[in-house]
């Protein structure tokens, strides 16, 4: 019955991880940027809900996508799009920056102590009596992941912006001598990424109410090595590799033991035994764990 | 006779090397003008300057008589100049026919051409686009990547076709099918500016040939110069005719 329950909190956190990843790879494949700031946009989101709990919950969710996107496409044009052209690590230590800045404005703006939210609790209870504990949150989480996902795959393969962002991620010039506008599938990417990271704010908050300033860091480090892990290169690795880890995650705190003695308990060692998976696949796959070797194309003549 | 496209003192410079040096290029509706010279002369970049990827330092570039100098080369694409890049640059993870339809995104709607004729078109000029419509475009051979490369710059009905050494790398028969392509495209109107390493073949296809050397014009060659060999080799070494 545990290992059930284990796979299905397991589940439920690769569903959000993979969210995550997600909006984290649609700006890497056309910048070619990691968005370290990704899991503080997802802070602002909470805080919203936090700052709105008279609300109605429609009311507070519309408003936390509202100043997510915002912030999203702020950060597009004052920081992404004065360095287009500079080098991958100056874009990355640029993302740093404003992560640190948000962080420490959260935490001057709103103090240390933190936010509780009170939008969606009602999901935080569990479907029914029993061993075994479903919460409705983790339904939502899996459902959201699994539409959003869908909607994005037709987006990319049915729709003519679509080809456009895929065209852009493997060849960001010949797109462009193609006709490609660049401003527009680059908005277009950051635009879905802060959706994505507005949904997943809905969510987290609903599964672990109580909102400060280093929220959702670590779940975005996690991602990040899990969006690397995948293999960043592809979309659809990218968001593989961070469901994994999620999963991984969430089932190596189910199967370690929780009690004994320091050190060995799951808390204090969880992630140091992730991590050491992460050495493993890194050693053994290179690329990324779900990028096959044989792809490289071969160019006939 | 109206210009098409006008390079007027055209200078590009790599960091204080220059690689084009006051280069003036007049090239008129429907002509196919080549565009010959030594490695390093300056050929792609005279063509990636044309396209925006690279900047001018100075001159200026002109369409239909007006200034296209410093536009995005997605803008540039917009107003009508088409570039087959050297290596093809095809997407070799994307299918052929998603390829070709990348090519409509420089497409303009205004001049009211007909979509279903100039595929139609494009099709017929090269059959392989349609028989391996579904394939990713990467299992392609080398010949049949260039015959897409070129379809897709088709599309978007450019005025002004431009190829980066669309022979590159090929076998003889296939250089063979590229150059009956552009013989195609000659007839259609389109204007066509071709960078080539095969001189002498180039020399008898185009209306006339400029040798590119060190950044600059040497000489012109028309197609009854095509056997002057002598001609050619002096002018790739530096001499002016």
């Amino acid at each position: 019955m545990t290992t059930i329950q284990t796979l299905i909190d397991a589940t439920a956190l690769g569903s959000v991880y993979a969210l995550m990843a997600v909006g984290i790879g649609l700006v890497f494949g056309v910048l070619r940027l990691v968005n370290f700031a990704y899991g503080q946009l997802i802070m602002a989101g909470a805080y919203t809900l936090a700052l709105t709990n008279g609300w109605t919950p429609i009311a507070s969710i519309v408003l936390c996508f509202a100043v997510v996107i915002g912030l999203t496409m702020t950060m597009e044009v004052v920081a992404f799009r004065p360095l287009r052209n500079a080098s991958p690590a100056a874009m990355l230590v640029a993302t740093f920056a404003i992560s640190f800045l948000l962080q420490s404005i959260a935490l001057l703006k709103f103090g240390a102590l933190g936010k509780p939210v009170a939008t969606l609790t009602g999901l935080n209870r569990p479907i029914a009596d029993g061993a075994l504990i479903v919460r409705w949150i983790w339904i939502v989480a899996i459902l959201v992941a699994a539409f959003t996902l869908g909607a994005l795959l037709l987006l990319l393969n049915r729709t003519s912006l679509g080809l456009h962002m895929r065209a852009a991620a493997a060849d960001f010039r010949t797109a462009r001598l193609l006709g490609v506008r660049a401003n527009r599938v680059i908005s277009g990417a950051v635009l879905l990424s802060g959706v994505l990271a507005a949904a997943v704010a809905v969510i987290i908050t609903a599964e672990q109410p109580f909102v400060t300033s280093d929220f959702a860091l670590r779940d975005t480090i996690i991602v990040l090595v899990g969006v690397v892990v995948g293999g960043i290169d592809r979309l659809w690795s990218a968001t593989l590799g961070g469901f994994a880890m999620g999963f991984v995650t969430g089932a190596l705190g189910g199967f370690l033991p929780s009690t004994g003695d320091w050190p060995f308990t799951s808390s204090v060692y969880l992630d140091s035994a992730v991590f050491v998976l992460v050495i493993l696949v890194l050693l053994v796959r290179p690329g990324g764990l779900f990028v096959s070797r044989g792809q490289r194309v071969v160019e006939r003549v | 006779m109206t210009a098409m496209l006008e390079l007027k003192g055209l200078e590009v410079r790599y960091g204080s090397v220059p690689a084009v040096r006051a280069l003036n290029l007049l090239i008129e509706q429907g002509e196919i003008v080549g565009l010959i010279g030594p490695n390093g002369a300056g050929k792609s970049t005279t063509l990636h300057a044309i396209m925006g990827l690279v900047p001018a330092h100075a001159g200026e570039i002109r369409l239909r008589a007006k200034s296209i100098r410093g536009r995005a080369p997605e803008a540039v694409a917009r107003s009508g100049v088409a570039l087959v890049p050297e290596g093809r640059r095809i997407y070799a993870n994307l299918t052929v026919a998603e390829n070709l339809q990348l090519g409509l995104a420089a497409r303009r709607s205004e001049n009211g051409a007909d979509l279903e004729q100039d595929l139609a078109w494009v099709h017929e000029l090269f059959p392989i686009v349609s028989e391996f419509a579904q394939r990713a475009a990467g299992s392609l051979s080398g010949g049949q990547q260039q015959q897409l490369a070129i379809a897709r710059a088709l599309v978007a009905r450019p005025d002004v076709l431009l190829l980066d050494e669309p022979s590159l790398g090929l076998a003889p028969q296939l250089v063979d099918v590229v150059f009956q392509a552009l013989a195609k495209i000659r007839e259609r109107g389109v204007t066509v500016l071709l960078v080539e390493q095969r001189a002498q073949r180039t020399v008898a296809f185009a209306d006339r040939t400029h040798i590119l050397a060190n950044g600059e014009l040497t000489t012109t060659l028309s197609p009854a110069n095509a056997d002057d060999t002598e001609r050619m080799i002096a002018a790739y070494l530096g001499a002016r005719t």
